[in-house]
């Protein structure tokens, strides 16, 4: 009986824990939101998914090959969930061209030049849909409006926050119930609000993600609006019914739970992680407000992302025992 | 709300049912013993004996080589047969003593009789001496010369006493089964302590994994004062020294150079506790321990007590040898234990355990790109950056990583069992920590 002894430093055992088990958990919390908007929006939203996955991976896959030359990663799944993310936050009428398009930039441009997965510096699908947006500003803003049963379009084609930007919102009496289930116009993947949350309570559960991040976007969000209409004396109802409206509308949550969480493009400590989310929160509002645009969430993480190296230089975990 | 660390910590699959329910049981005496001379941290014991000399269980054959370092006894009776370098279970030449067994002859005035002798009259000074004169040393892992920690520096002040109990390495039981079984001698053992570091409270601490140990101890202690059993909640690194001040007491021990007297806390082993007994109460000094000895595909993993020198391989045997195919044999558990090249070993003060992982579980994972999941930040119990002290190391930037703060790294592994890309994080770090440390000494050497 001739053993084999293998040697090597402490520890011996190794966790659950896996980039494929991670990126799996991903493309796993998506799909309830990814069911809804089919259901809302027709067989269109799987195929933009689709072309979207197919995209990412081939790029990312043909420059690993035949650019880079290094090892194949392709597998780790990374890729598929940018390509998700990306055609989540695209119209579902958008020409599947333009999907393409926004696939080779986020891979191409955003994600392989800086060294792949763990290097990239930006956010490769918000970056993908921002360079669409402005590339291709009325195909990227042109919203079908949603099919569902027993909800009414209360926004004509427009999607919440344009219509608030437009001023044609009556904030004490919007369709909360609605926005939940996702009976709103918008990018196919950030209306299922409900969907979204619930994917996002499965990355709670399987630690994929901490609270930090989700928590200090959304609580941002919501404190400015509080704050806002505290300065603009609405009246007590508005208190809730305000930033309840932001954080329902447009991307908020997609942006918060699965876009702000992207490890790569987050900081490493938790305190980093507070600091960043609330820059995150407090620009988008800002935008949203304020800027040109309806919707500030894609340009808030990109914004942020660009601190992170910042924020994880001097923003240090305390060490234990430290005075 | 159960008590436990404050930061960091992972949670390893404990394993410890292949081994927990099998009693301590005598292993066979060998027929020749190879004693090291190092078995402890400080200096190598002095050899007393030489070859052709005779002699008894319990004789003194090396003695300590000043403060740091600990006396070692002959562990079985007979002649010795060489004084010499003898390989050790990393491959590497250690001076041993080498004993061949007739018969079992123990040393005059030791009891080795089952009584219990409860009282102990004796002043703190004495009760270090008779620790000393044994050879105590940490029995959790670390062989920290007991007369050492007990031996307070001027102008420190002990304010509790830890019994530390939590045995957190997966697999190991070691200390469980001495909780179980020799449960009235760890309390007096840990009265003798209290009385060694002149306190009045001492705590027990216990993992929530071993609800019968927690049990049998309160129910053992049942109106003594001034000693209690914590219960606490289970999580590695818990049985770190500086993890379990902090979850039994809140305090937290500083950055070394502080130690855990500077928070007046004392922590000692249950094993240890026990060994302290019978060293002040039975005059026996340390020539056995008990070593789990465990695996998921041993036929029958035991709980051993064996006499120091006895081969591994013995005790491998004993278990019903090794599996088949790759294995990975550990003098320890697979958090913190070190690998073993041959199963030629002997046993030793620190060796609680022999744990061995087969087939797919022998390798390593594969590794891959850091994805900056901050997993290990958040997994660190020192509240240290392992991913970056880890790049740093890789790089040799020596300064950036001291400024990282990597001497307070406690090598518990929580960052490599947890990081998803399988980085073997803990082996950077540690060329980072013993560069680092190397740079610190000659720097204090200079000035």
């Amino acid at each position: 009986m001739a053993n084999r002894f293998f040697v090597s430093p402490s520890p011996h055992v190794h966790g659950e824990m896996s980039t494929v088990r991670i990126m799996s958990d991903v493309i796993i919390a998506l799909l309830p939101a990814l069911v809804v908007s089919i259901r809302v929006f027709g067989w269109g939203a799987l195929l933009v998914t689709a072309v979207s996955v197919v995209s990412c991976v081939l790029f990312e896959f043909l420059i690993q090959k035949f650019i880079v030359r290094g090892p194949l990663t392709v597998n780790n799944l990374s890729a598929a969930v940018t390509g998700m993310l990306l055609a989540f936050n695209l119209p579902v009428n958008i020409p599947l061209w333009i999907v393409v398009i926004g696939a080779l930039f986020a891979i191409g441009v955003v994600k392989m030049p800086f060294g792949g997965i763990g290097k990239n510096l930006f956010n490769p699908a918000i970056a993908g849909r921002v360079f669409l947006l402005i590339a291709y500003p009325v195909q990227m803003t042109s919203f079908p409006s949603p099919t569902i049963e027993g909800y009414v379009d209360a926004y004509s084609g427009a999607t919440p926050l344009a219509a608030a930007k437009a001023g044609a919102v009556d904030f004490s009496n919007y369709d909360v119930p609605g926005m939940l289930a996702g009976a709103i116009p918008g990018s196919f993947g950030e209306i299922a609000t409900l969907a979204l949350l619930l994917g996002g309570a499965y990355l709670l559960i399987r630690r994929v993600i901490t609270w930090h991040i989700p928590v200090a976007v959304l609580g941002t969000m919501a404190v400015f609006a509080v704050i806002v209409s505290l300065c603009r004396c609405e009246g007590y109802a508005m208190l809730y019914q305000y930033p309840l409206f932001h954080l329902l509308a447009g991307g908020a949550v997609l942006g918060a739970v699965y876009m702000a969480t992207d490890y790569t493009t987050s900081p490493m400590t938790h305190a980093g992680m507070l600091i960043y989310g609330v820059g995150i929160g407090a620009i988008t509002m800002l935008i949203r407000l304020w800027g040109q645009y309806p919707e500030g969430m894609s340009f808030a993480i990109l914004i942020m992302n660009s601190v992170v190296p910042l924020i994880n230089k001097y923003v240090k975990p305390s060490r234990f025992g430290a005075r | 709300m159960m008590r436990t660390f404050p930061i960091g910590g992972v949670h390893p699959s404990d394993n410890k049912k292949w081994s927990s329910n099998s009693a301590i049981e005598q292993m066979d005496l060998p027929d020749v013993v190879n004693v090291p001379l190092s078995q402890h941290i400080g200096a190598p014991a002095t050899p007393k004996v030489a070859k052709g000399d005779k002699v008894r269980v319990g004789d003194l054959i090396a003695e300590a080589t000043g403060f740091m370092s600990a006396n070692i006894h002959a562990p079985v009776s007979g002649t010795v047969t060489a004084v010499d370098m003898q390989p050790n279970g990393q491959g590497l030449r250690q001076m041993m003593i080498t004993i061949r067994r007739e018969g079992d002859e123990w040393a005059e005035g030791i009891d080795r009789s089952d009584t219990i002798v409860e009282n102990c009259e004796l002043t703190s000074r004495e009760i270090i001496d008779r620790i000393k004169a044994a050879g105590i040393v940490g029995m959790g892992g670390a062989t920290f010369p007991t007369h050492v920690k007990l031996s307070i520096p001027d102008g420190k002040h002990a304010e509790a006493l830890i019994i530390n109990g939590v045995e957190c390495e997966p697999y190991l039981t070691s200390d469980y089964r001495t909780m179980l079984e020799r449960g009235r001698e760890l309390i007096i053992g840990t009265k003798i302590l209290m009385r060694a570091v002149n306190v009045g409270k001492a705590y027990i601490g216990v993992e929530s994994n071993k609800p019968d140990a927690i049990k049998h101890l309160r129910s053992l202690l049942d109106g003594t004062e001034g000693i209690s059993v914590v219960k606490l909640k289970t999580k590695y690194p818990q049985g770190g020294e500086k993890q379990l001040i902090a979850a039994v007491l809140g305090l937290r021990v500083p950055p070394p150079p502080a130690l855990p007297i500077d928070v007046g806390a004392v922590v000692c082993n249950a094993s240890t506790a026990v060994a302290v007994y019978e060293a002040v109460q039975k005059n026996k000094p340390l020539v056995e321990r008990v070593v789990t000895v465990t695996g998921k595909h041993m036929r029958e993993p035991k709980n051993l007590l064996a006499r120091f020198g006895t081969p591994v391989e013995a005790l491998v045997a004993k278990c019903g040898g090794l599996p088949e195919g790759d294995v990975r044999v550990l003098n320890g558990g697979p958090m913190m234990g070190r690998p073993l090249v041959n199963l030629g070993m002997p046993v030793m003060k620190g060796c609680s355990g022999i744990v061995v992982m087969s087939g797919a579980d022998a390798l390593r994972g594969r590794e891959s790109a850091c994805i900056k999941c901050a997993k290990c930040v958040e997994a660190c119990p020192m509240g240290l950056e392992p991913y970056l002290l880890s790049k740093l190391s890789r790089r040799k930037d020596w300064e950036s990583v001291e400024r990282g703060d990597v001497v307070s790294c406690i090598e518990c592994g929580s960052c490599q069992y947890t990081c998803p890309a399988n980085i073997p994080l803990l082996d950077y770090i540690r060329l980072g920590k013993q560069t680092v440390m190397g740079i610190i000494r000659t720097r204090n050497a200079k000035k």
